[in-house]
């Protein structure tokens, strides 16, 4: 079978700056006029049956790409197997329901706040877990994203059961209100922080954490033997995950305007791990349309809202068969062209 | 430099795998730990290199106790391991693997030139496939990759955990060959750890003999090469001559 990554990756290489600027601006030029696909006639079939398309754009897909590019640092990235990465997710939505409802804190003054308490938990999970490894760190994980939703269902301040009503939306920017009569200047905004993250990630990617991690995923006892400090390293990257995560919850607390604790159920935290392993383990590209394709089609085929887990379940099982290492896997590296030879 | 190991005990669990070992290794040598199978040798070398955590006992290392010292800052201290069973990365390209080896060391580009041409004379056939995956290299290439990317960080007592494992004879040869060169020309104090008794003691200055966690002789290598009781528990049978 072809390798779609490795054909693009070739593809790239042989352009030049220009030509690369030209392709990054008119990539996001598209997906910025996503919004008004459904209304465009020949995209009109993306149109989305029951919710309209432009809220399906932000939540689930733009969110659920924007979480899956998070979990990707962590379980793409550094080898660490996540199940309880929705409780990030959902620390940054009762960060900005809470400030937000009971102190009256606007979205953009929570997003930051919210950010670093996502962080700060992650690091208070990561501390003891990340000394841990393979299946132990995915039950402590597992058990986390657990608590973090049991603690939201029992205590009073985040409203039990019931949740939180009432979220404000975000105050309008540069003319851009957010509201319900606006969900594609949302997209926007998911779309800008989804590009930001993938900034990121590229950042770090060809620095010294990006190679410590790779590093760390082939090998941990022998990336220590090179001097590799694993455990800051681990926690670096379950802390910037956990920030990404944080921030869609910020986000999607003040879109919803009403969260409760049954949103961020365990299941979330697998579906965006399929996400991450149907499109393609540790490649950006690959995590994008992963989680595009899986947040979307559920919506898309709802006439058969029934049978949706079952078609939902197949399709992931015949996926692994036939590819195994996801959509668009990550470079595989039998030759790895140098640098200098270009 | 000198490599000082006193009373080492180290635990799996509930089991005692080092039942007080003591092991010296001074400046320019090459010391070998020899011994079957769960005698204990890879053991002693994780935990001189970190991996394995001290009970009791300690490690000095220049006069200092390195046991409590963590395994990444003890690389930057001049102790590297090459592991047992290779250990490269296999999806990062050769020279990735090369530069992991110095990746605490903030030397100028010039300096990982050099480094690197270092390691190119000692394993030419590195310098032809510097762009290729470590994992698709032979076992062979393989272990000059773990060897060579252990002396990217300019160590001052390399640790070799059984270089010979799963390589044809020639390739084995081939390896010592090497091991006595890195002693000789970079003047790196190597600890080998070997099942391959013959050649380590052949190659070795002196030498330590480890059953079930402990040291059942120490001696010269040479004199062991012609110990009866050596012979006939390592070398095959007891006859003389080779």
């Amino acid at each position: 079978m072809i390798n779609i990554r490795d054909k693009g990756a070739e593809i790239w290489e042989g352009w030049n700056r220009p030509k690369r600027v030209a392709l990054v601006l008119i990539t996001i030029v598209l997906a910025g006029l996503l919004p008004f696909a459904a209304s465009w006639g020949p995209t009109s079939f993306l149109n989305t049956p029951i919710t309209s398309f432009q809220n399906v754009l932000v939540y689930p897909v733009g969110m659920f790409i924007l979480m899956a590019l998070g979990l990707n640092i962590v379980v793409g990235k550094s080898g660490l197997l996540d199940l309880g990465y929705v409780a990030f997710f959902a620390i940054g939505a009762y960060s900005q329901a809470i400030l937000s409802t009971k102190f009256g804190w606007s979205t953009w003054e929570v997003l930051p706040v919210g950010i670093a308490i996502a962080m700060f938990s992650g690091m208070l999970l990561g501390l003891p877990a990340l000394r841990l490894r393979g299946d132990y760190l995915a039950i402590i994980t597992l058990g986390f994203g657990e608590i973090v939703r049991i603690i939201a269902l029992n205590s009073k301040g985040t409203g039990g059961p019931n949740g939180v009503a009432g979220i404000p939306n975000p105050p309008a920017v540069f003319g851009f209100k957010f509201d319900l009569m606006h969900p594609e200047h949302y997209f926007w905004l998911v779309l800008g922080m989804i590009l930001l993250v993938v900034w990121m990630i590229r950042r770090f990617t060809v620095r010294r954490p990006g190679r410590a991690w790779e590093a760390i995923r082939q090998d941990e006892d022998v990336a220590a033997l090179m001097g590799v400090n694993t455990l800051v390293y681990k926690l670096w990257s379950f802390v910037i995950g956990a920030a990404v995560g944080g921030a869609a919850g910020v986000l999607y607390a003040s879109k919803v305007m009403v969260i409760s604790p049954d949103m961020f159920k365990f299941d979330v935290s697998v579906l965006i791990l399929a996400c991450v392993v149907f499109g393609g383990i540790g490649n950006i590209w690959g995590v994008i349309l992963g989680a595009g394709i899986l947040a979307y089609l559920p919506d898309r085929i709802r006439f058969i809202s029934d049978a949706r887990q079952v078609i939902f379940g197949l399709v992931l099982i015949i996926m692994m068969n036939l590819r195994p290492d996801g959509l668009l896997p990550r470079k595989k590296r039998e030759k790895i062209t140098e640098k200098s030879k270009k | 430099m000198r490599l000082e190991i006193k009373d080492l005990r180290v635990h799996y669990g509930k089991i005692e795998a080092i039942k007080g070992i003591s092991v010296v290794v001074n400046q320019g040598e090459i010391v070998t730990l020899i011994g079957a199978n769960g005698a204990g040798k890879t053991t002693t070398l994780k935990t001189i290199s970190g991996l394995r955590k001290v009970s009791s006992g300690s490690i000095f290392f220049d006069g200092q106790d390195i046991s409590k010292v963590p395994a990444h800052e003890r690389v930057d201290l001049g102790i590297s391991q090459a592991p047992e069973g290779r250990g490269i990365f296999p999806g990062m390209s050769v020279l990735e693997n090369l530069e992991m080896g110095k990746f605490n060391r903030k030397d100028r580009k010039s300096e990982m030139k050099e480094d690197l041409d270092r390691i190119y004379t000692l394993f030419p056939r590195l310098k032809e496939r510097t762009a290729q995956a470590g994992g698709t290299l032979s076992g062979g290439e393989q272990q000059m990759l773990a060897i060579g990317r252990a002396l990217m960080a300019r160590p001052k007592v390399l640790l070799l955990d059984e270089p010979s494992m799963g390589l044809a004879p020639m390739m084995i040869a081939n390896i010592f060959k090497i091991i006595t060169t890195i002693n000789t020309e970079l003047g790196t104090t190597i600890l080998l750890v070997e099942q391959n008794a013959q050649q380590a003691l052949q190659r070795a200055h002196r030498a330590y003999v480890l059953e079930t966690g402990k040291v059942v002789k120490e001696a010269k290598a040479s004199d062991l090469l012609n110990d009866p009781d050596v012979r006939a528990a390592y070398l095959g049978t007891g006859a003389t001559g080779h």
